[in-house]
C-alpha cells in the first residue's frame, strides 16, 4: 500500500504526467502501471534464454542420459537412467551434442548477463525489498492465502496491485535461489572453472552431484514454468500479457465479483 | 508479358531473394552462437591463473570403472606393429618450430622429471571418472625442444582413427601455449600405478586437466609446435573441432 501511494503520487506540476499514475476506466476498474520496462525487457529475455538453455540441456543429457551422486560416475549404478529423449523437446532436434553446447554457452551468457542487470536493478532502485520480499504480515497471512488459492479464489481490488504471500514467495525462490542455482552447478561441472572454483565443486558434493543437481534445478524450473503460465491463463491471459507487454495491468474491483456470484 | 506472368516472376524472385536472406541470416546467427565460445574461453583466461591447479583426489577415490572411450584399440598397421613389439620401437617425435626436434624412446622420457596426479576425467558427453596419472611434463620437453617465438600452439598427432580404417582421418589435438605449460600437463605413460593401457592411450596420452576429455589425446604419434593450425585437417585445431565441438573446452 505504501508503495502503492509514493506510485500514483500526483503529478509534479511542470513535467509530463508520471507514467506511473493509476488511468481509471469505465465499470469501478482501474488500468494500473505494475511492470517498468527493464522488467518487462529482462523478463522476455529470460524467457527466451531459459526455453533454449532447457531444450538443448535436453539435448545434451542424451549424450549420456545417466545421473549419479558424488564425485565420479559409477557406470553400473546410477541413480537414474533417462530412456530415449523426444526429439521435440531438444534443441537443436535431433541429437547433436556440438551444436546443442553452442545453444547452451551462447544462452547461458544471456541468462547470466540479463539476471545481473536485473538483481542490480531490482537492488538499486529497492523495487526487489517493496515488491517481492515477503513482510511480517505476508508471512503470518500465508495458510489463508494457500487455502484461498486451492479454491482458485485470487485477490480483487487492491489486494490485486501486490504480490501474495505465495507469490513473493515463489518469485523470491526462484530468482534468488534456483535460477543463480543453475549457474553455479553449472559453473562446477566446467573442468577450467574447478581450478580455481574447487571449493564449490566440494560444496555440491563433486562433479556428478553438480551435474545431477544442475537437473534438478532445471526440473523445477519446468515446474514453475507450468505452474507460472497455468496461472497466468486462469487469472486472466489478456490482461496478464498486456502487464508484461506494457507494463499497465487491469485491477478488477471486487464488488463486481460480488454481483457476478448473486447473480 | 501480362500480368499473371509478371506476378509469378515477382513472387519468383521474392523467394529466392527471401531464401537468400534466410541462409545468410542462418550463417550470420551460427557465427554469433559460435562467438560464445570466445568469450567463454577470454573469460576463463582472465580470472583463472595460468598456474591454477585442478582439483586432486584422494588415491580411494579412484574409479574402478574408469571408462574408455573413442578408439579403444587403433587398428593402423603402424600402431599394430609397435604394439605387438611392446612399444620398444617407440619414439616421440617433437619438432615443428622448435629449435631442437627431439626423436625420444619410452625409456628416454621416464628418465625425465616427471609428475604424478590423482585427477578426474570430464568426459564433454558429461560423465566422470577418476584416475592417477604419471608422465613426463611437457613444459620441460619443450623447453628442452626450445620453441621458436613465432610458435602459438602445440598439435599431437595420433595413432588412431576413430573410423577403425587405415585412411580414415587420424585424431589429432591441439593446446594453446598456456595449457601447454600448466604444471599438470604431462605425457602420461602410467595410469594407477602401472603403464597405459592400450584402452586408456598406450603408449603415451595427454593430460590437460582444465580441459574436457577429448582434449586429452590418446596414441600420440607426433608432438608439433606451429603458429596456427589453418593448414592442418579441417583447419579448427583438432578431430572434434573440425566437427563442430569448441577447441576450447574448459567448459
Amino acid at each position: 500500500m505504501t508503495e502503492f501511494a509514493a506510485e500514483a503520487s500526483p503529478v509534479t506540476p511542470g513535467r509530463s504526467p508520471v507514467r506511473h499514475a493509476d488511468r481509471p476506466l469505465p465499470g469501478g476498474r482501474t488500468d494500473t502501471y505494475r511492470h517498468p520496462p527493464l522488467v518487462r525487457i529482462s523478463h522476455w529475455l529470460n524467457v527466451i534464454a531459459v526455453v533454449v538453455l532447457i531444450m538443448s540441456g535436453l539435448n545434451i543429457l542424451a549424450a549420456h542420459p545417466q545421473l549419479y551422486w558424488g564425485l565420479r560416475s559409477t557406470f553400473d549404478d546410477p541413480w537414474v537412467a533417462f530412456g530415449t529423449i523426444p526429439n521435440w523437446v531438444m534443441l537443436p532436434q535431433g541429437r547433436n551434442l556440438a551444436e546443442a553446447r553452442h545453444w547452451h554457452f551462447f544462452f547461458a551468457w544471456v541468462f547470466v548477463i540479463n539476471g545481473l542487470i536485473y538483481l542490480a536493478y531490482g537492488f538499486v532502485t529497492r523495487r526487489f525489498g517493496r515488491r517481492l520480499w515477503p513482510t511480517g504480515a505476508d508471512l503470518k497471512g500465508f495458510w489463508p492465502s494457500v487455502k484461498e488459492h486451492a479454491r482458485f479464489h485470487f485477490p480483487k481490488d487492491d489486494e490485486a496491485r501486490t504480490y501474495n504471500v505465495i507469490q513473493k514467495l515463489t518469485y523470491v525462490t526462484m530468482i534468488l535461489v534456483v535460477l543463480p542455482m543453475m549457474l553455479i552447478t553449472g559453473l562446477s561441472m566446467s573442468p577450467g572453472f574447478n581450478a580455481i572454483g574447487g571449493i564449490l565443486l566440494d560444496l555440491m558434493g563433486g562433479r556428478q552431484s553438480a551435474r545431477t543437481l544442475h537437473f534438478i534445478s532445471a526440473a523445477l524450473i519446468v515446474g514453475f514454468i507450468v505452474i507460472h503460465v497455468g496461472l497466468v491463463i486462469w487469472t486472466g491471459l489478456y490482461n496478464n500479457m498486456r502487464a508484461m507487454i506494457t507494463g499497465w495491468f487491469v485491477i478488477e474491483p471486487s464488488t463486481r465479483k460480488d454481483e457476478g456470484g448473486a447473480s | 508479358m501480362n500480368r499473371r506472368d509478371w506476378l509469378s516472376r515477382a513472387l519468383a524472385t521474392a523467394g529466392v531473394l527471401t531464401l537468400a536472406a534466410c541462409q545468410r541470416a542462418e550463417q550470420a546467427g551460427q557465427r554469433l552462437l559460435v562467438s560464445a565460445e570466445e568469450l567463454t574461453r577470454r573469460a576463463q583466461r582472465l580470472i583463472i591463473p595460468r598456474e591454477a591447479l585442478a582439483p586432486e583426489y584422494d588415491i580411494s577415490e579412484i574409479s574402478d570403472d574408469f571408462r574408455a572411450n573413442g578408439s579403444i584399440n587403433p587398428a593402423a598397421a603402424d600402431y599394430v606393429a609397435l604394439r605387438d613389439a611392446g612399444f620398444a620401437d617407440y619414439r616421440l617425435e617433437i619438432g615443428g618450430l622448435v629449435e631442437r626436434p627431439l626423436s625420444l624412446s619410452l625409456a628416454e622420457l621416464r628418465a625425465r622429471p616427471s609428475r604424478t596426479q590423482i585427477t578426474k576425467h570430464d568426459c564433454v558427453e558429461g560423465w566422470t571418472s577418476i584416475g592417477q596419472w604419471s608422465g613426463a611434463k611437457l613444459a620441460d620437453l619443450l623447453d628442452e625442444a626450445g620453441l621458436k617465438p613465432e610458435a602459438k600452439y602445440i598439435v599431437f598427432y595420433c595413432f588412431d582413427a576413430l573410423t577403425q580404417t587405415e585412411t580414415g582421418p587420424r585424431y589429432y589435438e591441439s593446446i594453446d601455449l598456456i595449457d601447454a605449460y600448466h604444471p599438470q600437463t604431462i605425457l602420461a605413460y602410467d595410469m594407477n600405478g602401472e603403464t597405459l593401457p592400450v584402452p586408456h592411450g598406450a603408449p603415451l596420452r595427454l593430460r590437460v586437466e582444465r580441459q574436457l576429455g577429448y582434449k586429452h589425446a590418446k596414441y600420440i604419434r607426433r608432438i608439433e609446435a606451429v603458429e596456427s593450425f589453418d593448414h592442418i585437417a579441417g583447419g579448427k585445431g583438432g578431430y572434434w573441432p573440425d566437427r563442430g565441438y569448441e577447441w576450447y573446452a574448459g567448459i
